[in-house]
C-alpha cells in the first residue's frame, strides 16, 4: 500500500487498481491514459510474488540522491563516501539537516568548506542540495507577512504582495549559496521540492536558476518538484509569460529548461490509502508527457512518498524496486 | 538505506564508479545531455559498447587502464593508482568536460598545464 503496509491482492484486483490509477490521472491531469501493453507490463511487475525486481541489463539509468550527505551514520563527508564506495551511487549530494537555502545561508562558510573538502576525496559528481522553501520567509520565521494567515481573512492583495516580496528574498539567498558552492568546487546544485509553497516558490526557483545559469555555464542544475501540480497560492504569477499556477510536469519541465536547469525532476505524491499498483499507474500517467517532450534529462522523484514509493521511513524493497523498474521501463527516463 | 538508496541502485542504477555511472552522470548534469546520448558519448570516449557501461567487471579494467578511479575494498586496494581528485583530472581530460573542483585544484596548487592522459 501507499503507506508501506502489506496487503494481499489477487491478480485481477491489481489489474483493476492499475486501470483505476491511470484513469484517475488521465482525468485529473487531462493526459492520455497508459496503453494496454504498458498496463500489462505493470501487471506482470506488480503481480509477481518476487521480493525484488530490476531493469533489463543495459537499461540502467543515472541515479541522483538527495540526503546522501546528511550525517546519517558518520560525518557528512564519510556518508558521501559510503554512498560512492559501498552503494554504487552514480552521484551524491551534500546537504544540511535544515535543508533550506535560507537556513544554509547562515552557515554558508561551513557548508562551502565541507563541499571543498569532500571534493578532494570523492570521484563521483557532488551536488549541493536544499529546498527553496518560501514559507520560511513569512512571519514568524521570516520578514514578510504570513500569506497563509492573510488568505483565510480574505486579504488577497496583501497575501499576494507578501509572496512577491518573499520571492525576492529567496532568489537572493539561493544565488548567494550558489556563488559560494561554485567557488567551493560544486559539480551541481539541486533545487529540491521546488513549488512546495506554491507558484511563488516555483517562481523564485526559476528566477534563481536563470541568474545562476548566466553566471556559471558549466554548473549542473537539477530542479526537482514538490508535487505534480503547482498550487496557486498567489494565482497570478508568471514566468516568461506562462502562468505558473496549475502547471503539470510537462509544462514545469519546459520552464525549468528555459531557465537553465540541466536536469528536471517531476514529482507525483503518493496516496497512502491506495495500493502501490494504483499509485504507480497514476504517477506514470502524469509524468509520461513530460518525458516524451523532454529537452533535458528527466530524473523522476521516486523516493519516500513520491513516485509510487510508500510513504514510510522503512520502505519495503519489493515496493521500491518495482517502482524503480516500472518508471524506467515505461517512461524511458534518464534517471531517478 | 537498504530500502531506498540500495534498492534503487540495484534495481535500476548504473553502479557509479563500480562501472561508469559517474561518467554518464557528468554529461547529463553538466551538458544537459539525455541518457542515450550521454551513454553513447562516454562509450565512444572509453572505447566500449554502451551496454558495457554498467558492467562492473568490464569497467574495472577500463577504469584501471585509464586511471579513472576504482572502488577500494578490503580485498582490492590501489595505493599507487589515481582516485578521487586525482582521477577527476583524468576524467575531465577523457570526457573533454570541465570539472569545477579540478579547475580550482589546478589553480590553487599552481599547476599551469593540463595533465596529459596516459594509458
Amino acid at each position: 500500500m501507499g503507506d508501506g503496509s502489506q496487503v494481499l491482492m489477487t491478480r485481477s484486483e491489481i489489474k483493476a487498481d492499475l486501470e483505476e490509477g491511470t484513469a484517475a490521472a488521465a482525468s485529473r491531469a487531462k493526459v492520455a491514459p497508459l496503453t494496454d501493453s504498458e498496463l500489462d507490463h505493470l501487471l506482470d511487475l506488480y503481480a509477481s510474488p518476487s521480493r525484488f525486481t530490476g531493469v533489463d541489463v543495459g537499461d540502467e539509468v543515472v541515479l541522483t540522491y538527495d540526503g546522501s550527505g546528511s550525517k546519517t551514520v558518520a560525518t557528512r563527508t564519510q556518508d558521501l563516501q559510503i554512498y560512492e564506495q559501498m552503494f554504487g551511487a552514480d552521484t551524491v549530494e551534500l546537504g544540511t539537516a535544515d535543508y533550506s537555502f535560507k537556513a544554509v545561508k547562515t552557515i554558508l562558510g561551513y557548508e562551502a568548506q565541507t563541499m571543498r573538502d569532500a571534493q578532494l576525496v570523492l570521484t563521483v559528481p557532488l551536488h549541493y542540495g536544499a529546498m527553496p522553501n518560501l514559507g520560511l520567509y513569512s512571519r514568524p520565521d521570516g520578514p514578510v507577512p504570513n500569506w497563509s494567515e492573510l488568505l483565510p481573512l480574505g486579504r488577497i492583495e496583501e497575501a499576494r504582495a507578501a509572496q512577491q516580496e518573499a520571492v525576492e528574498y529567496a532568489v537572493k539567498d539561493m544565488v548567494q549559496v550558489a556563488d559560494a558552492m561554485w567557488e567551493a568546487g560544486a559539480d551541481a546544485l539541486d533545487f529540491d521540492t521546488a513549488g512546495a509553497a506554491g507558484d511563488a516558490d516555483f517562481l523564485a526557483t526559476l528566477k534563481a536558476v536563470e541568474i545562476i545559469r548566466a553566471r556559471y555555464p558549466d554548473l549542473g542544475i537539477e530542479l526537482g518538484m514538490a508535487g505534480e501540480f503547482v498550487l496557486g497560492m498567489h494565482g497570478e504569477l508568471e514566468y516568461e509569460g506562462v502562468r505558473l499556477a496549475g502547471l503539470w510536469p510537462a509544462d514545469q519541465m519546459r520552464l525549468a529548461a528555459r531557465a537553465g536547469a540541466t536536469v528536471f525532476g517531476p514529482a507525483v505524491t503518493v496516496h497512502t490509502g491506495k495500493s502501490c499498483a494504483w499509485n504507480v499507474a497514476r504517477a506514470l500517467t502524469i509524468v509520461k508527457p513530460c518525458v516524451e517532450e523532454a529537452v533535458i534529462p528527466i530524473h523522476m522523484n521516486v523516493g519516500m512518498g513520491v513516485g509510487a514509493v510508500p510513504m514510510s521511513n522503512y520502505a519495503p524493497v519489493d515496493a521500491v524496486s518495482r517502482a524503480s523498474r516500472a518508471c524506467v521501463d515505461i517512461l524511458r527516463l534518464d534517471g531517478l | 538505506m537498504l530500502g531506498m538508496p540500495c534498492a534503487h541502485a540495484n534495481a535500476s542504477g548504473m553502479g557509479g564508479m563500480r562501472a561508469a555511472g559517474d561518467l554518464v552522470a557528468r554529461l547529463e548534469m553538466t551538458r544537459g545531455m539525455r541518457l542515450p546520448q550521454a551513454k553513447a558519448y562516454v562509450a565512444e570516449r572509453l572505447g566500449v559498447e554502451p551496454a558495457a557501461l554498467s558492467d562492473p567487471i568490464a569497467m574495472a579494467d577500463v577504469r584501471a587502464e585509464l586511471g579513472l578511479g576504482r572502488v577500494v575494498t578490503f580485498e582490492a586496494t590501489y595505493p599507487d593508482a589515481p582516485n578521487a581528485i586525482e582521477a577527476k583530472f583524468r576524467i575531465a581530460e577523457l570526457l573533454d568536460l570541465p570539472i569545477n573542483c579540478v579547475e580550482r585544484f589546478r589553480r590553487r596548487a599552481g599547476i599551469r598545464e593540463r595533465t596529459t592522459q596516459t594509458r
